[in-house]
């Protein structure tokens, strides 16, 4: 390490404000090459927020630079793994060799229920083409075919969906073409995802193929309309530890009712039905709301911002969706759910703020939790000194007002914008003109996201795909009392003394979401960053090494 | 029902692979290369393998587990990934400064087409591989067997890449452990010392895999073998290899390149192939074996004496490796128990070919299967049930549906701790394999017991 910073530990506990962020940066930047350091360099920000709410531009959604050891995974991860990973009834096959499969089985913590045993469920199986050599040299569109076959004679689905790993792509098998034909031979819908690894720079790219493909071979398939008031569609929860089951339970309590929850705890047929819906909630803004977007030009339905994560926060996010819908009584009906399950939130929040007061935490993770999480640690009187995302854009950072400015690279480039028209039958306005205007005009804010950045200190430092190096330096510098972030990085974290929550997989932990979430979040917080484990990681023959000149016993 | 798709009727499958128990090539790779000391293993292809591998092996050993990748975008898939290993070899030595790295291929580059050892000589030629550094590679691709494979292929080449031959030799062994545990290395490597030999153990992932918490992150941990050891291999006396698929390859390409005399091995897991090991070791080495392990021998034997009532007649289904599977099958069978239904998702004729020889005196035939998954094994359980079923943390799933006892085997395991502490090989791995067994048995009778013959002492 150079000198720049000397002993920080005299620093801490004086405070991680009396470190200079613009210091911090050169810190982190001065052991790379010096191309890679500037490259880094637009990905790390110090935070300053001006008048307007305007936040430094930030280099996200960038390739990251070989040899760099990253959070990140690949497109075929994300289209797979996280958006189609969460429904049940589909038979999703791999087509390719079998490691891509195997590792996106099971590992993501996707909670599912079903109403009996007779439902079908196949999150628990791995389907795979295991592609051998020789499809390799001669193709392997003819081992798909019977693969498809193989598992409609076995499984009898309603439908099958074929993700591309990255030698697929390469070899030239139509994945499409498979499905098409497929569809019309089985009478099922069967349809395939060019999610090849190496499409984009992230996770995000596969999030997009997936809910493309979605959009365009599922949605709009069931116009039967559900009997029911207030019809929402959750986007963006996937039920990681049960989150959206904890969702569920509070919007049922309120009367609000699900069409479709994209992807957390879902099947075919809400997809299919999700465009009779009569708003769209969006919780992780980065992988989905382009499929809000859609829907309303498409269909009709006006998205707004909510989320879920914090007290306050799925208290707010109720209201929203009580003041979209605006019957009284309906209001009414919501605040006495908030007023029912408030106290017990604050009971423990404020036993727990106690004994967190002051403590500062950082998180690196996803597209959004880096954002929502934030909320969670304020109300416990933590702060989060240092944020990033690991595969979030632009305007996750800065807000959705940067969108029109933001350019469109040769990795994002090839990932298929579809185009988008109004379906003159299925189109139906929720609202009239003047109800939205009305709506507006008390502050409603419709497809809003102003991003994480802007409810962030100045001078915290953002940073958007750390590396491995950045966070050892991080730890080093500034002494956290928590780090969140995914598993590959969890125990380099912990060794160094510094307890760490994985905010992908919860730790096995969860749900975090809603106010049961809110409680079990502070309690696990409240575990971790005052755990007494930490005392013991010096025997006490090393904190005193001196050795007795007597026997202790003489 | 976890698993309510999978039924009794077998249909044919020529193309669909269910619940694999196999992965791929270059996970092996990247554990193979963290047993060396001082290495960062790095993934020549799309980032996305990198992140599962590193994810599944993080998972397996609750300990750090670093790699690089090489990052491909679509441009490096049909141009090439050369210039991304080369800024990738500059980025690492600069940025995390080990003093190898060790390069596996994905399914991509090896499609593409990429020759490594060029672009190895390439990163040399342009200066990015400072003096005294060294970049190893192995071909990796995971349309060619599978997890198994990858560690050999690694393995092989690491011994390959420094090994050298000064023509004096150095009074040393080189055993090569095969795909098992950090545990396992420490334990083999015990009782080689134990022999009074002095043993060149590669790889060898304990101390690394296993670390201790101490508040100090280490990148590169204490463990592991050194690349001064690594390249005195070929002034060794001999190899032994544990595990013929895992680590013959490195054995024969030792002999073939330096005539170090060979012999592979079974992975020492229960009474006979421990048998076989320590016999092996004293006869090539000329010495003796101590009474220490005699006495560790006796008491594996005393428990499966005390216990033997337990075990006879049970029926067993397992899935594993076939290095592991081999072996582990033996011992069953060496203590009366009945394996069944045996699946391996590793391809290779000879495995089925031992175990059938193996189990050719049973009143019965086993099911075993090469190429074989997870939801065949179901299957055949659902056809035929099994008192205790052995396999990776996914048989956790066919165990809570069907009622089965389940002792976790082999990788990975997600969701218990152990075996990363803990050894299976050798005697004492043998006792803490029937301990499991018996502890899942036993649980078994107790809770199932009518109050009446609910027994104290069993
Ligand atoms: S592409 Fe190949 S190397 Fe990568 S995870 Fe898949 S099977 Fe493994
Ligand atoms: S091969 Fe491609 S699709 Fe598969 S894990 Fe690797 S990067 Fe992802």
């Amino acid at each position: 390490m150079s000198d720049t910073i000397k002993d920080t530990k005299t620093i801490r506990p004086g405070g991680v404000d009396t470190l200079d962020p613009e210091k911090i940066k050169k810190e982190l930047l001065s052991r790379y090459p010096a191309k890679v350091a500037r490259k880094r360099s637009n990905q790390i920000m110090v935070n300053k927020k001006d008048d307007t709410g305007k936040t430094p531009v930030m280099g996200a959604n960038v390739r990251t630079v070989p040899g760099i050891i990253t959070q990140r995974g690949c497109s075929y991860a994300g289209c797979k793994g996280v958006i189609l990973g969460p429904t049940r009834d589909i038979v999703n096959i791999t087509h390719g060799p079998i490691g891509c499969g195997f590792y996106s089985w099971l590992t993501r913590r996707n909670q599912t229920r079903t109403a009996s045993d007779a439902d079908d469920n196949y999150m628990p199986y791995c389907f795979s083409t295991d592609m051998q050599d020789k499809d390799i040299v001669f193709g392997g569109e003819k081992k798909l075919k019977a693969a498809v076959q193989e598992a409609y004679d076995i499984f009898k689905p309603k439908a099958i969906s074929i993700f591309s790993t990255c030698p697929v792509g390469l070899i030239g098998d139509d994945v499409h073409a498979v499905a098409s034909e497929m569809k019309e031979k089985l009478g099922i819908n069967v349809f395939g995802f060019s999610c090849e690894g190496y499409k984009g720079v992230s996770q995000s790219a596969g999030h997009h193929i997936a809910n493309n493909g979605i959009f365009k071979n599922v949605v709009g398939k069931d116009d039967s309309i559900k009997e029911a008031d207030y019809k929402i569609n959750l986007l963006g929860e996937y039920n990681i530890g049960g989150d959206g089951f904890e969702i569920d339970r509070i919007l049922d309590d309120c009367g609000i009712s699900v069409v479709s929850t994209y992807s957390g705890n879902s099947t075919y047929d809400q997809f299919a039905n999700s465009h009779t819906a009569d708003l769209n909630t969006v919780m992780c803004h980065r992988s989905i709301n382009y499929v809000a977007d859609m829907m309303e030009i498409k269909y009709g339905i006006p998205w707004i911002k909510i989320n879920f994560i914090g007290g306050k926060s799925t208290a707010k996010s109720l209201r929203k969706i009580a003041g979209y819908f605006g019957e009284e009584e309906f209001i009414q009906r919501v605040e006495a759910v908030i007023e029912a399950e408030m106290p017990e939130v604050e009971r423990v929040r404020l036993e727990v703020k106690k004994r967190c007061e002051g403590k500062v935490a950082m998180i690196f993770v996803g597209g959004s939790r880096a954002h929502h999480y934030q909320e969670l640690f304020k109300e416990i009187g933590m702060r989060t000194i240092s944020a990033g995302y690991e595969f979030a854009h632009r305007d996750d950072y800065e807000g959705r007002r940067v969108i029109p400015d933001i350019k469109i690279d040769a990795d994002s480039r090839n990932i298929e914008e579809l185009k988008i028209e109004k379906d003159d039958d299925k189109y139906r306005s929720r609202k009239t003109e003047a109800e939205l205007a009305a709506l507006k005009a008390k502050g409603f804010e419709f497809k809003d996201y102003k991003g994480m950045s802007v409810d962030m200190e100045n001078d915290a430092l953002l940073i958007d795909d750390i590396s491995q190096y950045e966070t050892e330096q991080l730890l080093k510098l500034y002494k956290p009392d928590l780090y969140c972030a995914g598993i590959k990085e969890k125990y380099a974290i912990q060794k160094s003394g510094i307890p760490m929550k994985q905010l992908h997989s919860y730790d096995s932990g969860g749900p975090y979401a809603g106010f049961k979430g809110a409680v079990n979040f502070y309690r696990e917080i409240d575990r971790l960053v005052n755990s007494k484990v930490w005392d013991y990681l010096e025997a006490p023959w090393q904190t005193n090494p001196e050795l007795s000149a007597k026997y202790g016993w003489e | 029902m976890l698993l309510r798709h999978t039924n009794k009727e077998i249909k044919p499958r020529k193309a669909l692979t269910v619940n694999p128990a196999k992965t791929c090539q270059p996970i092996g790779a990247m554990y193979a290369s963290l047993g060396i000391h001082n290495c960062l293993p790095h993934s020549h292809g799309s980032q996305g393998c990198c992140a599962y591998h590193r994810s599944a092996l993080t998972r397996h050993y609750r300990e750090p587990v670093m790699a690089a990748t090489s990052s491909f975008t679509e441009g490096s898939s049909v141009f090439g990934g050369q210039a991304n290993l080369v800024q990738a070899i500059n980025t690492i030595f600069t940025t995390y400064e080990p003093d190898i790295i060790a390069v596996h291929t994905t399914c991509l580059s090896e499609t593409i087409g990429d020759d490594v050892n060029q672009i190895a000589i390439k990163a040399v030629k342009d200066g990015k591989v400072p003096d005294g550094k060294h970049v190893i590679h192995a071909s990796t691709p995971s349309y060619v067997g599978s997890h198994v494979t990858g560690f050999s292929n690694m393995t092989k080449a690491m011994a390959m890449y420094f090994s050298k031959s000064t023509g004096t030799p150095n009074g040393k062994f080189n055993i090569i452990p095969g795909y098992v545990e950090p545990s396992d290395m420490a334990e083999i490597k015990r009782l080689v010392k134990e022999m009074d030999i002095n043993p060149i153990l590669f790889p060898d992932t304990s101390n690394v895999l296993n670390g201790p918490m101490t508040g100090k992150y280490k990148m590169y941990p204490d463990g592991g073998v050194t690349a001064e050891e690594l390249t005195a291999t070929g002034d060794s006396i001999g190899t032994i290899a544990l595990g013929a698929m895992a680590s013959a390859d490195a054995a024969r390409a030792l002999d073939t390149k330096w005539k170090v005399p060979c012999q592979v091995q079974d992975l020492p897991i229960g009474l006979a192939a421990t048998d076989r090991f320590i016999d092996a070791l004293r006869k090539a080495a000329g010495v003796s074996v101590p009474d220490s392990i005699t006495r560790e021998r006796g008491q594996l034997l005393d428990i499966i004496t005390d216990m033997h009532q337990y075990f006879y007649g049970k029926k067993v289904a397992l899935a594993g490796d076939p290095d592991h599977l081999i072996p582990l099958v033996e011992f069953l069978l060496s203590i009366d128990m009945m394996p069944v239904h045996i699946v391996t998702g590793t391809p290779g004729q000879d495995f089925e070919k031992r175990i059938r020889e193996m189990t050719a005196h049973l009143p019965y035939t086993v099911n075993v299967k090469a190429a074989g998954d997870l939801f065949q094994l179901h299957q055949w359980i659902k056809n035929e049930p099994v008192d205790l079923l052995m396999a990776n943390t996914y048989g956790k799933y066919m165990a809570k549906d069907d009622d089965i006892p389940f002792v976790r085997i082999g990788f990975p395991i997600l969701d218990r701790v152990g075996h990363s502490y803990f050894p299976t090989v050798c005697y004492k791995g043998g006792m803490r394999l029937l301990e499991k067994i018996l502890d899942v048995l036993l649980d078994r009778l107790d809770r199932d017991a009518p109050e009446e013959s609910f027994e104290l002492v069993l």
